[in-house]
């Protein structure tokens, strides 16, 4: 929760839990919001089709943030739920016609649906076992979505219409900026509401000790399966962004090093924390441009794989240097920093 | 008839090579409740490195098998005291988590090595053909399998006769009193990853002299945590019974249903949807110890 400014006092458990709990949070917040939806002005189309994958990433992320940091229910086929929600709603626009407004939201569900399904081995068991239940559903969406060769173009893939919002067509890359943005702060905002909720203790009080939890009153049953519907809604809207953007659906899209690449990112940026998620997926977004741009010259230099084996070993050490060293992330690196600044000078507090 | 049993008889060679490679996961697990994900990556590694020795370097095969072991003793050394050794007493998912990075990192390091591509090999081991009956019986199977069961019976005499296996039992036992009875906890640690690389990486090469080294190598490590779950996490005969039942009903389920679906490409898929159905029903597989969990 972390130490508000030297000054400011909390009174109440509203104020404690409040989102804002003083007035400069708020303003930096908004200016940042402001500033995120001033960028199209002043950058390339090449650095919003960035921040674009890094909106769709933190839309991902925290829905894993959810399921995994919050409510300890570890799930490595997050790409796996990607895919279900992409596809539905690909399927839903360029099969049936729906109209794209439409098909996010079903295609969401549908992830939900199938986290529901997969999520029901989690009543019985966790750990090592639950990951392997996860990382079998991804490969098993993943056949089902080549094996209906016929609804979902099979490993050919299947092109879908520009979306469109009433008469707006998302053409363009500004466009689509804002809409993955908008969506993107919509889905932080009911990310840090939902762990506040009484499901969101729920959750938290599963991860630390299910079987107190229970003894407690928490219904595993229910609060398990609600963590994973909630998670892959979040991991469907994540996937159909990301198929319509590029107006293409294939299983490419959703590789099994994705669903790992997004617990890496919720490590990176701290476990349990909502902006951790989003500094997680920004932070190894990046890395993941740093990488591309050393790329062309390792290549030259070295041979013409290294670029691509960068990547993955790159992405592979920072995960473990996080592990070991700031096992928290950056999300308390970050919190540390900030009650540094806030309890200037009367940091004797600790 | 002959049909099935040329499918019974290829799953069991290949089942075998599961289980050496499932035996390495269920020895790191029982010595240091460690779900070790790279095990496939190891085996990948295995299957490069065969093919290092054998083809660039042309070493005759039991010199390349060694230097191969002696890589992999190095590599397990190194992997334990630099990652696992300062994870100690981290929550599951941190140890997981950084288990599934040294797969990523593995695999990273054998693109770069070798380029991701496919070496084929396959031709170094003898071919000879075995008819029995009507089943024809592939020398590269049949190495594998001769090889598998040496491998394995080497561990169980390991686990019974020396005074490191015995260690490695107590430490699976318990840690605490084993380390107050004057035993590294550490070395066991130590000596069990090793044990886990030095199995993947002849996993690896026993695949990759049937089939060539390729990527799809680690693919068969994760059909490897099929077999452990179906064994049963920390049951080392259930790791060998699950190696072999699995790797005969893939085989059995690719040649009769294959032809059924369009698609195809059961045998990829199949361990998973075991797998799936494992875990809804019998968590703790068909020879593990069910947990009983107290606050």
């Amino acid at each position: 929760m972390g130490l508000g400014a030297t000054g400011t006092f909390r009174e109440s458990y509203a104020q404690d839990m409040a989102i804002f709990n003083s007035r400069l949070k708020c303003g930096i917040v908004v200016a940042f919001i402001l500033y995120l939806f001033a960028c199209p002005l002043f950058f390339s189309d090449r650095i919003l089709t960035i921040m674009t994958m890094m909106g769709i990433a933190v839309i991902s992320v925290h829905g894993l943030n959810i399921l995994t940091g919050y409510c300890g229910q570890i799930s490595i086929g997050h790409a796996g739920f990607m895919a279900v929600g992409g596809y539905t709603s690909a399927v839903l626009c360029a099969k049936l016609g729906f109209p794209f407004w439409v098909a996010l939201p079903c295609g969401a569900l549908a992830a939900g649906i199938a986290g529901l399904i997969f999520g029901l081995p989690s009543l019985k068991i966790k750990g090592f076992y639950l990951i392997m239940a996860t990382i079998a559903a991804h490969f098993i969406i993943i056949w089902t979505v080549i094996q209906l060769r016929s609804i979902t173009g099979g490993a050919d893939g299947l092109s879908i219409p520009k979306p469109a919002i009433g008469s707006i067509v998302l053409s363009s890359k500004t466009n689509y900026f804002y809409l993955v943005m908008v969506v993107t702060c919509l889905a932080t905002l009911l990310a840090k509401n939902i762990v506040r909720t009484r499901a969101g203790r729920a959750f938290i009080a599963i991860r630390d000790n299910d079987l107190a939890a229970e003894v407690m009153g928490v219904s595993l049953w229910s609060y398990k399966l609600q963590a994973f519907f909630i998670g892959c809604v979040y991991a469907g809207v994540a996937g159909s962004l990301l198929i319509h953007y590029f107006s293409f659906a294939s299983t490419d899209q959703f590789p099994f090093m994705d669903s790992v690449w997004y617990l890496g990112m919720l490590i990176v940026g701290g476990m349990g924390s909502t902006t951790g998620a989003i500094f997680g997926a920004v932070a190894l977004k990046l890395l993941d441009e740093l990488v591309t741009m050393a790329g062309p010259i390792l290549s030259a230099a070295v041979a013409p794989q290294a670029a691509a084996s960068l990547a993955i070993i790159s992405h592979g050490l920072i995960i473990i240097i996080f592990l070991i060293f700031e096992p928290r992330g950056l999300a308390h690196r970050w919190e540390m920093i900030k009650t540094y600044f806030s309890l200037w000078p009367f940091s004797h507090q600790e | 008839m002959t049909f099935f049993l040329q499918l019974v008889i290829t799953g069991l060679a290949q089942g075998m090579v599961y289980a050496l490679i499932a035996i390495g996961f269920v020895i790191i697990l029982k010595c240091s409740e460690v779900f070790n994900i790279a095990q496939g990556h190891f085996v990948l590694i295995g299957g490069y490195l065969g093919y290092t020795f054998l083809v660039p370097l042309g070493l005759p095969i039991w010199a390349a098998l060694g230097m191969a072991i002696a890589t992999a003793i190095i590599m397990g050394l190194l992997i334990e005291r630099l990652i696992l050794r300062p994870l100690l007493g981290e929550p599951v998912l941190a140890v997981i988590m950084a288990t599934i990075a040294l797969a990523t990192v593995l695999g990273g390091l054998a693109t770069l090595l070798w380029g991701a591509e496919y070496k084929a090999y396959h031709g170094l081991l003898p071919t000879i053909t075995l008819k029995v009956g009507e089943i024809s019986i592939p020398s590269e199977s049949l190495i594998g399998l001769i090889v598998s069961v040496i491998c394995v019976a080497i561990l169980m005499l390991l686990f019974r006769y020396t005074k490191i296996g015995l260690a490695m039992r107590a430490t699976a036992e318990d840690e605490q009193v084993v380390q107050s009875f004057g035993i590294r906890a550490t070395t066991v640690y130590a000596v069990s990853w090793v044990i886990a690389c030095v199995v993947g990486v002849i996993g690896g090469i026993l695949l990759g002299g049937v089939s060539g080294a390729n990527m799809d190598l680690a693919n068969i490590g994760l059909k490897a945590f099929a077999v452990v779950l179906l064994g049963g996490v920390n049951s080392v005969g259930g790791a060998i019974v699950a190696g072999i039942i699995l790797g005969m009903l893939e085989n059995v389920a690719a040649g009769y249903l294959d032809p059924l679906l369009p698609g195809g490409g059961l045998a990829q898929v199949f361990p998973f949807i075991i797998m799936i159905i494992v875990l809804i029903f019998r968590p703790y597989g068909l020879f593990g110890l069910a947990r009983i969990e107290r606050i």
